[in-house]
């Protein structure tokens, strides 16, 4: 066939989507085979099976617990093997107290010690930082204090220049420190108004350590004050050993107390005030590469968003660290008893978000922010039992379920090619195309994301077939509108397209729209849902604008379409086109072969 | 076929076009119907809510042998018990246990089905345990799911809204979403069938089939609405009628190719499988289908052609169009012979559907043959000036 340079455009476009589709396959080809991903969609618990784990709560002396704890500590243990939603887990109760988790495959050790896990995140101020090892080393912050009274004055002018620093630079507060402890900084929204003096932030901090000790008497007036260190948490700092884990189990955490603890690596223990900043009152944890006005800086930090009791009690405890000597201007996150960060307080943050840097990898950022944000499980569990469940739907529904499937798929072929005829290849084709494109994205998704395909899935997918086609029959039926109001195929096929497009896209766009709201709002099983739709409604746009509507341009430069062959399924005369036509080599038929028709009739 | 393809034409060209806005009245009765029927279902009979969403109890048999067929076995051990509640079995490989999930039993009836599993699976009576188990779509995803629903809804009025520059459209679009869910959950009510989590996916693709069926119509309605605001020569329900009609053979095709596979699913469920998830969702999705192809094209343009009419501006848009169509009628009678469509210029579709919707003297489109006409033929009447 000889090259018409009509064609040249969408035959771009059509190369651009064998490009998209060799590349999906490719990369598939790649991870199946260097990689551990399979070659087919992971399935869910109900055409799979997987694995049941039951869950028994630890319960220390005669403590007990409530149906509302274990309700709640269900749904935080669904967030954490479910966060995503796409794997479809299942997550109950059994008996009252046990918790029963049934997952999919089979899941690794990391999982379900993640599972087991308590998790209880506080924020509390640092008393006494020192070496691990059970003699404290007697640095200039260990001894005990007082609240520094003549120097407050001048810190305090101090502070509010940091504070107007970190609000109007935003990201520029530099670390001041190297290394341990990581530096704490106002959460990164680059604004553009700049780079005031970056210097200021280190002040208070150096100003105010050669305070006066005076030994205060009667009780602690805040969270920092050292009147917490009584001789008893002082025995108890003193004795800690890191390196023991008997010693760490034996750590106690009580919100209302000051707590002797360790780091979670080990290399320094800690006497802390009373918790200040609940888990409970962080909104949101994200984790990510720090951004400045500069771009991505590479270094990774956490970024917490608090609601509006943590940011009234965040903006509190970092105000008054912010004028304290280190190591009293540090606060340290506690998570599982353990001190997983503590930041240098550099600033008073008061805007509810902060972020912790420090050295984190992409991985260990992204596991502390998913602990933070899947948030206080207050308990923690021993694995009951552990069994193999079978699937509940048995191989053979799946089986006839594709069967049906195949079954419908054969007649909506039937249907188009005899509703469009010839078109109708262009119909079937381009279903091909987006089966193709959904296969090996449920794969890669599968590998990805744990993305598993239940039942509930697989007929979403079948149901997606009538969505999909119905975009296609959309844009055939404008475009034979446009044929019946006398245009000229070609002429037909863009018009056709123009009108055709904006009603895919919009309605296209409700069902997106629909996909995102649940998908970020629901739990469970619906997240799922969406995540199909979201998906099938994706690939349907980009196959109709990448396969179906380049591939009909050409076609309409073929003879065969171009003029209207009877099989076409374009026929202008089937299609009762009204107006003259010119078709070509000085033929002008229809408008000649209508009026007879139209004479014989009256 | 070829009568298929001429049927697309006379619609289009308004040659042949069904009153659908006008029959409003119909369609309200028979969804009035439907949704009572569907009422019925949901408030008298009640949804039969699975086990996923209330709990149930648990047995376990241990240390089974032979486990040919245990699905079945078990099935059978508790349903003779307990007749019509769901049961679903499944097997723990490794310590060779039968796991069955029932709904929730009383202490007698839970004795009884332990001794029935038992003789069943051949074990001793110390080796069945039976426990209650929790919701595994608990409330609390419930409750998600349904504030997601909420702020979807909110947020879709809003972008129809903006889109379609009015927020009646919205309004129609959310009734016809309100009817078919309605009437699917009440059917799947009425059938007694149990709602699972499965079900409520296939509610939800209904939910976003029903709202994709009603926008593609909806953008076709704008259209020659616009159309006829500019022209005066339709009014509003005139035009949103030929919309209708004119997407007609598309709805046709998309609600049969959409079917096609769901039917052919639903056909297989019910002879080969039996009831299990597969019936369960076609079912679901095939009655969801249907009716929002169905309220799409009589509950939403209707109601929509409805509460846009009162507006004054349409009011107004009526009596233009009234006017255009009164006179093209009478010049259609007045002058049939010497034109057939075919010679009339301009290409716009519109006066040839005016011509239609008009008085109902060339009601099929075609030219009067001379011999009905009346009337003096040199001296065409003035009308009176009311009527001008």
């Amino acid at each position: 066939m000889a090259f018409n340079p009509r064609n040249r455009g969408p035959l771009r476009t059509l190369a651009a989507l064998f490009v998209i589709v060799f590349g999906l396959y490719g990369f598939l080809g790649a991870v199946s085979t260097w990689g551990d991903a399979q070659r087919t969609p992971k399935l869910g618990l109900d055409l799979e099976g997987g694995t049941q784990l039951i869950l028994q709560p630890k319960l220390v002396g005669n403590q007990t617990i409530n149906e509302g704890q274990i309700t709640k500590a269900v749904d935080i243990i669904r967030q954490r093997v479910n966060g995503s939603g796409i794997s479809e887990a299942e997550v109950t109760t059994q008996g009252g107290s046990n918790i029963v988790v049934s997952l999919p495959g089979t899941p690794d050790k990391a999982t379900i010690e993640s599972l087991k896990k308590s998790s209880q995140l506080r924020f509390r101020a640092v008393l006494v930082e020192g070496s691990a090892a059970p003699t404290p080393v007697p640095t200039s912050t260990g001894t005990p204090t007082g609240t520094p009274t003549s120097t407050a004055t001048a810190t305090a002018a101090a502070t509010g220049k940091a504070t107007a620093t970190a609000k109007a630079a935003g990201t520029a507060t530099p670390t001041a420190k190297s290394g341990y402890p990581p530096a704490l900084a106002a959460a990164t929204t680059p604004a553009p108004t700049g780079t005031a003096t970056p210097g200021a932030t280190a002040t208070p901090g150096t100003t105010a350590t050669a305070s006066p000790t005076t030994a205060p008497a009667g009780k602690p007036a805040n969270a920092s004050d050292p009147a917490w260190i009584t001789p008893d948490v002082q025995a108890a700092y003193t004795a800690l050993n890191c390196a023991k884990p008997k010693d760490i189990e034996a750590i106690v955490d009580d919100p209302a107390k000051p707590m002797v603890t360790c780091s979670v690596d080990g290399r320094a223990k800690y006497i802390l005030g009373p918790a200040e900043v609940l888990g409970s009152e962080v909104s949101n944890a994200t984790s990510g590469q720090q951004q400045t006005q500069g771009g991505s800086t590479g270094i990774w930090e956490v970024r917490l968003d608090f609601n509006a009791a943590g940011t009234k009690a965040f903006g509190d405890v970092t105000s008054r660290l912010v004028v304290l000597p280190p190591p009293r201007n540090q606060f340290a996150i506690v998570l599982d008893n353990l001190v997983i960060s503590a930041p240098v307080t550099q600033a008073a943050l008061t805007a509810g978000n902060a972020s912790i840097t420090g050295s984190f990898t992409a991985a260990s950022s992204k596991v502390l922010a998913d602990q933070i944000k899947f948030g206080a499980l207050p308990m923690s569990f021993t694995v009951l039992t552990q069994d193999d469940i079978s699937p509940t739907l048995g191989g053979d529904q799946l089986r006839r379920g594709l069967l049906a499937g195949l079954i419908g798929l054969i007649l909506v072929v039937g249907y188009s090619l005899f509703q469009y005829r010839v078109l109708g290849l262009v119909t079937v084709s381009s279903l091909v195309i987006a089966a193709s494109i959904t296969y090996a994205a449920v794969t890669l998704f599968g590998w990805s994301y744990g993305f598993r395909l239940t039942m509930a899935g697989v007929t979403g997918l079948i149901v997606s077939i009538g969505i999909t086609a119905d975009s296609f029959i959309i844009y055939f039926e404008r475009v034979r509108d446009e044929v019946r109001d006398g245009r000229a195929l070609r002429a037909a096929v863009e018009t056709g397209w123009v009108r055709g497009r904006r009603t895919i896209l919009i309605s296209d766009a409700v069902n997106f729209l629909a996909a995102i709201v649940l998908y970020v709002l629901a739990a469970s099983n619906v997240r799922g849902f969406a995540f199909t739709l979201m998906l099938t409604t994706i690939i349907d746009i980009v196959v109709v604008m990448l396969f179906t509507h380049p591939l009909l341009s050409i076609l309409a430069n073929t003879k065969f379409f171009g003029e209207g062959h009877k099989w076409s399924g374009l026929d202008p005369e089937r299609l009762g086109a009204r107006t003259v036509t010119y078709a070509g080599r000085g033929r002008v038929t229809i408008a000649a072969r209508r009026a007879a028709a139209e004479g014989n009739q009256s | 076929m070829s009568s298929f393809a001429q049927f697309g034409n006379e619609l289009y060209t308004g040659k042949r076009s069904f009153d659908i806005v006008g029959r409003q009245k119909t369609w309200y009765a028979v969804s009035l119907v439907l949704l009572i029927l569907a009422s019925i279902g949901l408030f008298g009979r009640g949804l039969n809510v699975g086990l996923e969403f209330k709990g149930g109890s648990e047995f376990r048999v241990s240390s089974v042998t032979n486990v040919d067929n245990f699905e079945a076995r078990g099935k059978t051990a508790v349903g003779t018990l307990a007749t019509g509640s769901d049961v679903v079995v499944t097997f723990l490989s490794n310590t060779n246990t039968v796991r069955i999930q029932t709904e929730r039993f009383d202490n007698a009836l839970t004795a009884k089905v332990e001794s029935a599993l038992a003789s069943e699976f051949k074990v001793a009576d110390n080796k069945i345990s039976a426990s209650t188990i929790g919701a595994s779509w608990g409330a609390s995803v419930s409750q998600k799911a349904i504030t997601a629903l909420i702020w979807f809804l909110i947020l879709v009025s809003l972008v129809l809204a903006l889109y379609f520059r009015t927020w009646k459209m919205s309004l129609a679009a959310l009734i016809a979403l309100a009817h078919d869910l309605v009437i699917t959950v009440g059917i799947y009510a009425l059938a007694g069938f149990e709602v699972t989590p499965a079900s409520v996916i296939g509610f939800l693709t209904i939910l976003g089939y029903s709202l994709y069926d009603t926008v593609v119509v909806f953008d076709k309605v704008r259209e020659n609405t616009l159309l006829a605001a500019g022209s005066g020569r339709l009014s509003f329900s005139q035009a949103a009628n030929q919309a209708v009609n004119q997407t007609l053979v598309r709805s046709i095709n998309t609600s049969v190719v959409a079917l096609l596979p769901v039917a052919s699913i639903l056909f297989i469920g019910f002879f080969l499988l039996g009831p299990g998830t597969l019936l369960d969702l076609s079912l679901a999705l095939f009655v969801g289908i249907a009716v929002g192809t169905y309220s799409s094209i009589f509950i939403a343009t209707p109601v929509l052609a409805d509460l846009r009419e009162r507006e004054p501006a349409m009011q107004q848009l009526k009596k233009r169009a009234e006017r255009y169509q009164a006179g093209q009628a009478r010049q259609t009678a007045s002058a049939p012979a010497a034109s057939g469509p075919d010679v009339q210029d301009g290409p716009d579709i519109q006066d040839r559907a005016a011509v239609t919707a008009g008085t109902g003297t060339s009601a099929t489109g075609r030219p009067l043959h001379p011999s009905v006409q009346t009337g003096p033929r040199n001296q065409p009447k003035r009308p009176p000036k009311s009527k001008r």
